[in-house]
């Protein structure tokens, strides 16, 4: 049982649309490990993210074919989340599979709260235990030393790229077993892009990672794996040396070496 | 040529606009200059039957209050639904259509609603008469301006907070109507506004009343019906008070307005 | 918990429709007895409160001496005394009719007439129609000039300022326009027109007056939603500002602009407060446009507490109309000229 996650044969249409938005995808999620996904415009990585965190659900209508597996906290055998139809175990799956959004959401509330709030949906709600937590969390999000001063300041008051960490802080507060990022950076300047880069290659240590990124060369720097999509398809998977160096399939090729985008 | 026409055309629409505050200066010169004559401690400690306006105020305030703390929650939570589980379907359009169409209703046929359902069956005016047509005036406004606040939150808000785990509802309350409470509030402070100085539907729902009265179940006395008796009596003093009172009401009006557009500025910058 | 809730929020939503629906209902039962007597005559008629002698269809003088006949039976005496004195009117009014055509009871000595009273609601109509189209001739070329202003013309830092003022102006309550009508903008119309302090003129104007601001608020941003990019590459063609506004402005604001005049329409037809101190309120027409009339919401603002019966029932007739009229003039603004998207 190696793979934290295994997308098999994923084919998944929007509600309304007469063509797939994905067509047979099958992608390994390593255990502790981060896993890149990278592609031009409309390739379709960012659909196949959300569809492990079942956050299409939001929008009615949508077709999944194929599998999700998720590995069990027990890790002896799998569960299909296609298959999850309760609303109850639907929030069980997010608290066990976290994602960061493209831009900062910081709730409108305080830099606290935004971190007990899940805490205390998921049924931890005594204070000394959610404090420590939300300490945690910070510390491990980079961000504690910016903000044990402020914590009942409005989480509004933070800059980008503190806010995006504060939403890093508030996911792995859940202690969720993996971390989903769509495009994480876009949004942040240079400096706090390094920032959570760096960060993104500690939190491997205790989590299953998988980003989505239009930017190649933070693919290479942080990724162990990476898979090329384009038009819907999982061109080629591989690991991150691999893929950026000795590329099998010539459309990966291409895309690498800039011929387009 | 056509530079002239411009220029014609910029001279007629600077005029317009002066036009527009000439008359906005004159009516509130007026108001100024008759009405604050007429103040003194009195208006406000004796009622209209001893020459002052304090029934009349509270009455007006009272009612109005009452309305609009009955009105916020069926306002919100139907804006709350329009916009969160209504979806696109066409009935949540048509609804919205609906709130729309009864905002620009003519006040005096709810009036006259409320007069038959009310009035008649019981048989005399009374505060709750008035306090449910000031309510069906005011619930459209405030379900409008919070399906309009709920509309601005990013869809990325909501989605973050499905993302770790909150149930819709839990997501709804507490992040999203807290995302735009700031706005919700100056909806409620515009729609109290735009019924608290609102005449017509009052005439015959609550009447009038020269008496101190917090009795909601009869006759009750309101600021704006008073005015509109006072000022077509024969009597001076009468009359007078009635641009006292014209005054109040309007200083009331406009200070609230001015305070819902700095909260919403506030909020913007 | 969820489920509640979303439930509980589906009927707060649902009220509106509710309410609506409720008024419509209400209002045409409480208005049925008049519908009944007047018909669609109703609307035609220009005479209110107007006693009228009519003849009695044989059906309906059938009744009546069925009614007699039983009062006599019970009281043992006629209840012609009472009879009589109304019929003194008549005997006044319609000597020959008595005699001439009464022919069925001639015991009775009177009985084939009845006196009705006459309601019509042609004069408040023709006067809400034609005061609230004085506010529009009036208003609507400053509303749109004042729209104009604060979107193209004027600098930000005074369209700030001035659309404050505008906005402000519109918040104020109408008994406040009406007030200052009665008091010092009527005498004013009055010297400079001749005619009436109180009269249909002074009603449309300080009508108009009310809604300028409304409309040139709605107006406003109707042309605020044409792109920045379409004004720029008409400019850059050398077009003046006015061709700039009229042909490129105005068009792609048209709808909105249009709808934002219709429903000013519809606000100012149900207007009472603005109206009520200074159109007069006398049951007719206005011979001459300073001459005084009267409005629906003026008629209903002022006649509820007095009337009873039929009387009343007439009165919601008369909202009946109003109602019926606005929701046409809003819904056809709304669902035909505003329609976003």
């Amino acid at each position: 049982m190696k793979h934290m996650m295994e997308v098999q044969d994923l084919t998944f249409t929007y509600s309304g649309a007469s063509e797939p938005s994905l067509k047979s995808i099958s992608l390994p999620i390593e255990k502790n490990k981060v896993t890149a996904l990278i592609g031009p415009s409309g390739c379709g990585k960012s659909t196949l993210l959300r569809g492990m965190n079942r956050i299409h659900d939001l929008y009615p209508g949508h077709r999944y074919e194929g599998v999700i597996n998720l590995l069990d906290s027990d890790e002896k055998a799998y569960t299909n989340i296609l298959d999850i139809k309760k609303e109850a175990d639907l929030i069980r799956l997010r608290q066990r599979v976290g994602m960061i959004f493209q831009k900062p959401t910081p709730f409108p509330m305080t830099i606290f709260e935004n971190i007990a709030y899940g805490l205390r949906l998921s049924g931890i709600k005594k204070r000394a235990a959610v404090q420590e937590i939300v300490e945690q969390s910070l510390r491990d999000a980079a961000l504690w030393n910016e903000a044990k001063d402020r914590l009942n300041d409005d989480a509004r008051s933070l800059s980008g790229g503190q806010q995006q960490r504060l939403c890093i802080a508030r996911a792995i507060a859940l202690k969720p077993e993996v971390i989903l990022f769509d495009e994480p950076t876009s949004a942040l300047d240079p400096i706090s892009t390094l920032a959570i880069e760096e960060m993104i290659s500690v939190l491997r240590e205790k989590y299953s990672i998988c980003i989505v990124t239009h930017n190649m060369q933070q693919a290479a720097r942080i990724s162990d794996y990476t898979g090329f999509m384009y038009l819907g398809e999982m061109i080629e998977f591989d690991k991150t040396d691999t893929i950026f160096m000795k590329p099998s399939q010539k459309q990966t090729e291409d895309y690498i070496s800039g011929r387009f985008g | 040529m056509r530079l002239l026409m411009n220029r014609l055309f910029l001279i007629f629409s600077t005029l317009a606009a002066l036009v527009g505050l000439f008359f906005l200066a004159w009516i509130l010169y007026t108001l100024c200059a008759k009405g604050i004559v007429g103040l003194n401690l009195d208006i406000f400690t004796k009622d209209l039957i001893d020459g002052g306006l304090r029934n009349v105020i509270v009455g007006q305030i009272m009612m109005s209050g009452v309305a609009t703390i009955i009105g916020i929650p069926v306002g919100i939570l139907a804006g709350i639904y329009l916009q969160e589980y209504g979806g696109n379907s066409k009935s949540t359009e048509f609804l919205r259509d609906l709130s729309d169409v009864m905002m620009s209703a003519p006040s005096i046929v709810v009036g006259t609603f409320v007069y038959a359902i009310v009035v008649v069956p019981t048989g005399h005016t009374s505060g709750w008469a008035g306090v449910l047509a000031l309510f069906i005036l005011m619930v459209p406004i405030i379900v409008r301006t919070t399906d309009d606040m709920l509309k601005l939150v990013p869809i990325e808000l909501r989605e973050a907070g499905i993302a770790i785990g909150a149930s819709k509802y839990h997501v709804t309350m507490n992040i999203v109507v807290r995302y735009a409470k700031a706005g919700i509030l100056t909806g409620i402070l515009l729609a109290f506004a735009r019924v608290v100085g609102e005449t017509a539907p009052l005439i015959y729902t609550s009447g009038s009343s020269e008496f101190w009265s917090t009795d909601l179940t009869s006759t009750f006395p309101s600021l704006t019906v008073s005015i509109y008796n006072l000022a077509t009596m024969p009597d001076d003093e009468m009359v007078q008070l009635g641009w006292t009172g014209a005054f109040l009401l309007t200083t009331m009006v406009l200070i609230i307005n001015l305070l819902g557009r700095y909260a919403s500025n506030k909020k913007r910058s | 918990m969820e489920l509640i809730f979303r439930k509980i929020a589906q009927l707060s939503a649902s009220l509106v429709f509710v309410i609506l629906a409720a008024t419509t209902i209400v209002l045409y039962i409480s208005a049925k007895p008049a519908i009944e007597e007047f018909g669609a005559q109703f609307i035609f008629e220009e005479r209110w409160g107007v006693e009228e002698t009519i003849e009695l269809s044989p059906s309906e003088q059938a009744a009546q001496d069925a009614l007699k006949l039983e009062s006599i039976e019970s009281t043992g005496e006629s209840s012609d005394g009472e009879s009589f004195v109304e019929d003194d009117d008549d005997f006044i009014m319609d000597d020959e009719d008595d005699f001439i055509t009464d022919d069925d009871d001639e015991e009775m000595g009177s009985g084939s007439q009845r006196t009705k009273v006459i309601y019509g609601a042609l004069v408040p109509i023709v006067g809400t129609i034609f005061s609230t189209l004085i506010a529009m001739l009036f208003a609507i070329p400053i509303a749109m000039g004042i729209a104009v202003f604060l979107s193209e013309i004027a600098p930000g830092a005074l369209a700030k300022p001035v659309g404050v003022a505008i906005e402000l102006l519109a918040s104020i309550p109408s008994i406040i326009y009406g007030m200052w009508g009665l008091f010092y903008f009527g005498p004013f119309i009055a010297d400079l027109f001749g005619g009436n302090t109180v009269s249909l003129l002074v009603a449309g104007l300080v009508l108009g007056i009310m809604v300028i601001p409304f409309m040139a608020a709605l107006s406003r941003d109707a042309i605020s939603t044409v792109p920045d990019m379409l004004k720029e590459s008409a400019y850059a063609m050398g077009a003046t500002k006015l061709e700039v506004i009229k042909d490129v402005v105005f068009p792609y604001a048209k709808s909105g602009i249009i709808g934002s005049i219709i429903l000013s329409f519809g606000r100012a037809l149900g207007e009472t407060m603005a109206v009520a101190f200074v159109i007069g309120g006398v049951y007719q027409f206005a011979g001459k446009v300073t001459d005084p009339t009267n409005s629906i919401p003026v008629v209903l603002a002022n006649s509820f507490a007095e009337s009873s019966g039929l009387s009343l029932s007439v009165l919601f007739y008369l909202a009946l109309v109003l109602f019926v009229l606005s929701f046409v003039v809003i819904g056809v603004a709304k669902f035909y000229f505003l329609r976003k998207k």
